[in-house]
């Protein structure tokens, strides 16, 4: 379990978070929604201990502020928006990166497999800095694929933590990315995922958070969440859910899944 | 090195094999260069020679055995050591600030424990007898060591925010910290006596030429030291280039991976300048001409950099002895001849990826 309770999070004198509570399960892939500046990231930044914060974080039962880096990196992966590199690494190198962070270390090469889950099957021996930045987000995930690579270990689950993993990407690799996410739920590993689209949200997620000015609204359902007077508010426009336009051209991601499977 | 770069484009990315014959290729250039560093200058003598006389069971005339075991084998020894922590300072320096331009002698560092070698060639004087005693000949090093140390943590503090290191910034608060530590030491050097100027000049001339086994023996500790605790920052150094927040998520220690960081560099080049006075462009085409051939991965790079720093820096040497012969050439200007046409190289190169 994920367990966030009470949690603030000050930058100077504002509260770019405050007495947030959010739980996710093993098994369930869960999204933080919300506009720009909600304090989505900031969120995940705190669940994941990158920043310090007040209240308290139990990851599988470790406190995560006090748990030594190594012993988190064999619990969870983190996925970051961007990742510019400093150095000429081929693609098979970054990926192989996670692997030394993960419990997998010295086991059999996993980079081959990883990427072509990703769909980068052929990747590896090409220059990450020379990827589109869809491509390089994907090479991410595939190094922190490898990093969690079996979704539970010693019958506890292991966490990845995506912030924004299909922003820069087209539809049909938003998908792709999705349906990871989705399998690693399946396994029995757990999912928290930091969210813009909406309509992806609703289709994959399990449990839905949705932030606005630093508080957490509400978590639950995708239905009960994304419905059309907590929506509104949160994000300051009127917003009604279910209703195609009249003579509009509009395109949903569930017709592109309904025809894969 | 051409033909070895074609490999670096293996279906699977991996270069650690090319690494490791790369590493071979060194360890044979610095073996051929140190015999060369052993047989070349004023004085010639064979190894050919010395071999079968030694083989022989012969006495070896006194004039080879001076040359041999109280001139060059210091000197080799020296710059050996000098050569590789400049190297792997330079590597342990760009992979720290995730940036390729990093180098001590660019950015401050070496200025740093210069004006700490200064410091205590002038003021050691007044040092409490007891605090003078124990640390005796090791004063000049130790001092050269703490002002590298400061520098480095100066720069980093001054550079960083929130994990991410400006080129800018660095660059600019080098060249800074890199004046305020020469005008300091202008300033100690006008209040020098006589003796103290006299030390001065030989220290600042900056070349391995007067290494003796007294000299050796006490800047090797410290480097050695570096040498020894920079391999261990491997992976750290890896994962730190995806980030200092991403390296975390990786499950290393940052921040004692920056402390040991910046510890190795001071401690590797405080050394080496207390024992050379500053030998430029060492560390940073080391480093980039590796990261060329096998690729950026720090496990082979900081092995591989302290050979080619050592097999270079001995072959400047050589050239800095038969260039001008009798006379010799200072180490620093040898190194700035090949190394400036190169950095400028590299400025040319990466002109679209500096985002200054």
């Amino acid at each position: 379990m994920l367990i966030a309770q009470d949690l603030t999070l000050r930058l100077g004198r504002r509260a770019i978070l405050s007495e947030a509570t959010f739980t996710a399960r093993p098994g369930a892939l869960t999204s933080i929604v919300g506009p720009n500046g909600s304090g989505k990231t900031t969120l995940l930044r705190a669940l994941t201990g990158e920043l310090a914060y007040e209240g308290s974080v139990m990851l599988n039962g470790h406190e995560v502020a006090q748990t030594k880096p190594w012993r988190l990196a064999a619990l969870r992966g983190v996925l970051p928006q961007a990742t510019p590199l400093s150095f000429p690494f081929t693609v098979g190198e970054v990926v192989r990166l996670g692997q030394q962070g993960g419990l997998d270390a010295g086991g059999p090469d996993l980079s081959q497999r990883a990427l072509a889950r990703v769909g980068l099957g052929g990747f590896a021996g090409r220059m990450y800095q020379e990827l589109s930045g869809g491509e390089q987000q994907r090479v991410q995930l595939a190094r922190v694929l490898v990093q969690v690579w079996e979704p539970t270990a010693h019958g506890a689950a292991r966490w990845l933590f995506l912030d924004e993993p299909v922003s820069s990407l087209d539809i049909g690799h938003q998908l792709q990315v999705m349906q990871i996410a989705r399998d690693f739920a399946d396994a029995g590993g757990g999912v928290v995922a930091v969210m813009h689209d909406l309509n992806l949200t609703a289709m994959f997620s399990d449990s839905v958070a949705l932030l606005a000015k630093g508080r957490v609204m509400a978590q639950d359902r995708p239905e009960a969440v994304l419905a059309d007077a907590l929506l509104s508010d949160a994000y300051a426009c009127p917003i009604r859910v279910n209703t195609p336009p009249v003579a509009q051209t509009y395109l949903l991601p569930h017709a592109a899944r309904a025809a894969a499977e | 090195m051409v033909a070895l770069s074609e490999h670096a484009a293996a279906p699977t990315g991996d270069r650690r094999a090319l690494a490791r014959r790369v590493t071979l290729l060194l360890v044979l250039l610095l073996l051929a260069v140190s015999a060369a560093s052993l047989t070349v200058g004023a004085s010639g003598i064979s190894l050919r020679q010395i071999g079968g006389d030694l083989l022989a069971g012969r006495e070896l005339s006194l004039r080879d055995r001076v040359v041999l075991f109280d001139i060059r084998l210091p000197r080799l020894a020296m710059g050996m050591l000098v050569g590789a922590s400049l190297a792997v300072s330079g590597a342990v320096m760009q992979g720290l600030f995730r940036n390729p331009l990093a180098d001590p002698g660019l950015v401050g560092v070496s200025a740093g424990a210069g004006l700490g070698a200064i410091t205590a060639i002038v003021l050691g004087g007044v040092l409490p007898a007891g605090l003078a005693a124990t640390l005796g000949q090791y004063a000049v090093p130790v001092a050269a060591f703490l002002g590298g140390w400061v520098s480095t943590l100066l720069l980093y503090a001054i550079a960083t925010r929130s994990g991410r290191t400006s080129v800018a910034t660095m660059l600019l608060a080098g060249i800074a910290l890199g004046a305020l530590a020469g005008a300091l030491s202008g300033v100690l050097v006008y209040m020098a006596d006589d003796t103290q100027l006299r030390d001065l000049t030989f220290w600042g001339m900056g070349s391995i030429a007067g290494a003796t086994w007294a000299k050796v023996l006490t800047a090797a500790p410290l480097m050695l030291l570096a040498l020894a605790a920079a391999p261990t920052l491997a992976r750290g150094l890896n994962a730190l280039a995806l980030g200092e927040a991403a390296a975390a998520h990786l499950g290393q220690d940052v921040q004692r991976l920056k402390s040991t960081a910046i510890l190795t560099v001071a401690g590797a080049v405080g050394a080496a300048v207390a024992v050379s006075g500053g030998i430029g462009f060492v560390g940073i085409v080391v480093p980039h001409l590796l990261r060329l051939v096998s690729g950026p991965d720090h496990r082979p790079l900081l092995i591989n950099s302290a050979l080619l720093g050592a097999a270079l820096l001995l072959a400047a040497d050589v050239i800095s002895r038969v260039i001008i012969a009798p006379a010799e050439l200072p180490i620093g200007i040898v190194t700035a001849t090949l190394g400036g046409p190169f950095f400028l190289w590299i400025l040319l190169r990466r002109r679209t990826l500096l985002e200054l």
